[in-house]
């Protein structure tokens, strides 16, 4: 562990990653609490693993841009196509489960293949040399940048702003959509409000864990938290207190045995849940 | 789903609405708050329409709907009663102190920290009550208060129902026969078309009320139009 601790100190990558690592458990935290409340852990899953599609789509054509200008576009980063699929998919999905309320999975389940057949392919016909799928998948911490963490900075505090600010109704609307209506609450704004924070925090965690790794790591904590109290601000707090134990310890394990950091953030977190699992069944 | 329906509800009223299941009840009642519009005609509730008065309405939708699990205290869900008061941020003192009134009148001032999956069936129902209130409504509707509740908590229920009802226009479903004797003072029969009885309705009446495969209702129904009222004690 000295090494790792040493690394922190020494390393300018291990500290960017260790900070966005940080800063992505408040959201994942708050978010995540909510989507657990809400039951909507699949929607988030599909959102998650649709964001390919614009992983795929802005490596692609910043590619094509860098060989015909010989200049590179600074903003068309991954992050960036990522966070355009988001909204994409949240505007779909959100749409969808308003409008086809039957059909709901079916649909949600499409999206979900789309996202991620058009991004396989965007990644198959860049030109250039062969980009790592896996990265994107798994989580790839060495490709984090600083302005990667300035992103996920302003990010998160957008994140925490609006649910600070609107924290209430979106309890309400996730209790009782149709008493919310009634008291002049836009439902379905807050219901696209609440999907559009889990696309952002999902964005925020691809460096880390990666869209399969992040949306286990946005249910797990929550799911584990919700075992320990009645009160959702309670559990924002105790799911973000897991999730950056879950990060870090994952990071410090990745580091010092030199293996990939999204998988062990990933078992740190079912390790936790399993336990407490065990826990709470022994007391009652 | 409805068809004919026209009736008024005075101001102090307590309307008991009730009918067969699929009659048009909930149907009703979501027009009644301006959740769904009518393909023809108009309501005007206490004379606007639905949607402008919904602010002015308190609604207690029936229990079964709601998540126990989910991690909510009871002052919390009464708070929701507020929201309209609400732009961003924590909610006022003001609205505190209102959810803190309105959970003091159906005798849950006690509870109000708990979380909501550590109450009764009956508590929560007065919780939901307890909602509606903090609303500061003019007419209460309640969809089946008294369903899934044990006998002995419905009468804790009925007795609170009964002290609202000194202040409040009251619409209630219900098929609870007991609810409508102790809290309506008139009976409205909703089953695709809708009729108002007075109380005491005869037991004949609700027999033909509930008893009412569609061909015996469809003929009570004919009858009705037909001038016959034989059937229903109307006023």
């Amino acid at each position: 562990m000295t090494d790792f601790l040493e690394a922190v100190q020494t390393v300018p990558l291990i500290r960017y990653v260790l900070f966005a690592g940080i800063v992505s458990s408040l959201t994942f935290g708050v978010v995540g609490s909510l989507v657990v409340t809400r039951q909507i852990a699949y929607i988030a899953a599909a959102i998650a693993h649709s964001i390919l599609g614009g992983i795929g789509a802005s490596v692609y054509f910043s590619r094509i841009y860098e060989r015909g200008y010989g200049t590179e576009l600074v903003w068309l980063t991954p992050m960036f196509g990522a966070m355009v699929a988001g909204m994409l998919s949240v505007a779909l999905i959100g749409w969808v489960t308003l409008r086809f309320k039957e059909r709901e999975d079916t649909i949600i389940g499409a999206i979900w293949a789309f996202g991620m057949a058009t991004g396989l392919l965007f990644l198959h016909y860049s030109p250039g040399k062969a980009v790592s799928l896996e990265s994107f998948i798994f989580g790839n911490i060495l490709l984090t940048s600083r302005s990667d963490v300035i992103a996920t900075l302003i990010l998160g505090a957008v994140v925490l702003i609006l649910v600070g600010l609107f924290y209430h109704k979106l309890v309400a609307v996730c209790f009782d959509e149709e008493f919310a209506r009634l008291r002049g609450v836009s439902s379905k704004a807050y219901y696209f409000l609440l999907l559009g924070l889990t696309a952002i925090s999902v964005v925020l965690m691809v460096r880390l864990a990666g869209i399969i790794l992040a949306q286990a790591l946005i249910i797990l904590p929550a799911a584990t938290a919700s075992r320990f109290s009645r009160k959702l601000w309670v559990i924002m707090f105790i799911a973000i207190a897991i999730t950056m134990v879950c990060n870090t310890g994952g990071l410090a394990f990745s580091y010092e045995l030199d293996v990939p950091t999204g998988p062990f953030i990933v078992l740190i977190a079912v390790a936790i849940y399993t336990i407490c699992l065990f826990v709470k069944r022994r007391r009652s | 789903m409805l068809e004919d329906v026209n009736f008024t509800i005075q101001r102090g009223d307590s309307l008991c609405v009730i009918g067969p299941n699929g009659g048009g009840k909930s149907t009703l009642v979501k027009l009644i708050l301006g959740l769904i519009d009518p393909t023809r005609g108009s309501l005007t509730i206490l004379g606007q329409s639905p949607q402008k008065a919904q602010r002015k309405m308190g609604y207690v939708p029936q229990a079964m709907r709601f998540d126990a699990q989910f991690p909510i205290s009871a002052l919390d869900i009464v708070l929701m009663g507020r929201l309209d008061r609400l732009t961003v941020g924590p909610f006022s003192r003001k609205c505190r102190e209102a959810a803190l009134a309105a959970l003091e009148e159906v005798g849950m001032v006690d509870l109000a920290k708990r979380p909501f999956s550590d109450l009764s069936g009956g508590e929560r129902q007065r919780v939901m009550i307890a909602r509606a209130l903090a609303c500061e409504p003019e007419l209460l509707i309640l969809d089946e208060p008294t369903a899934n509740i044990d006998l002995s908590i419905e009468a804790h229920l009925i007795e609170t129902l009964v002290k609202l009802r000194e202040k409040l226009t009251i619409l209630m479903v219900t098929h609870d026969l007991d609810l409508v004797s102790s809290i309506g003072n008139s009976v409205l029969c909703v089953n695709h078309r809708v009729h108002r009885h007075s109380l005491p309705i005869s037991g004949e009446t609700i027999k033909e009320i509930y008893s009412s495969r569609r061909r015996i209702d469809h003929d009570r129904r004919s009858r009705h139009i037909e001038g016959d009222h034989s059937a229903c004690d109307h006023d």
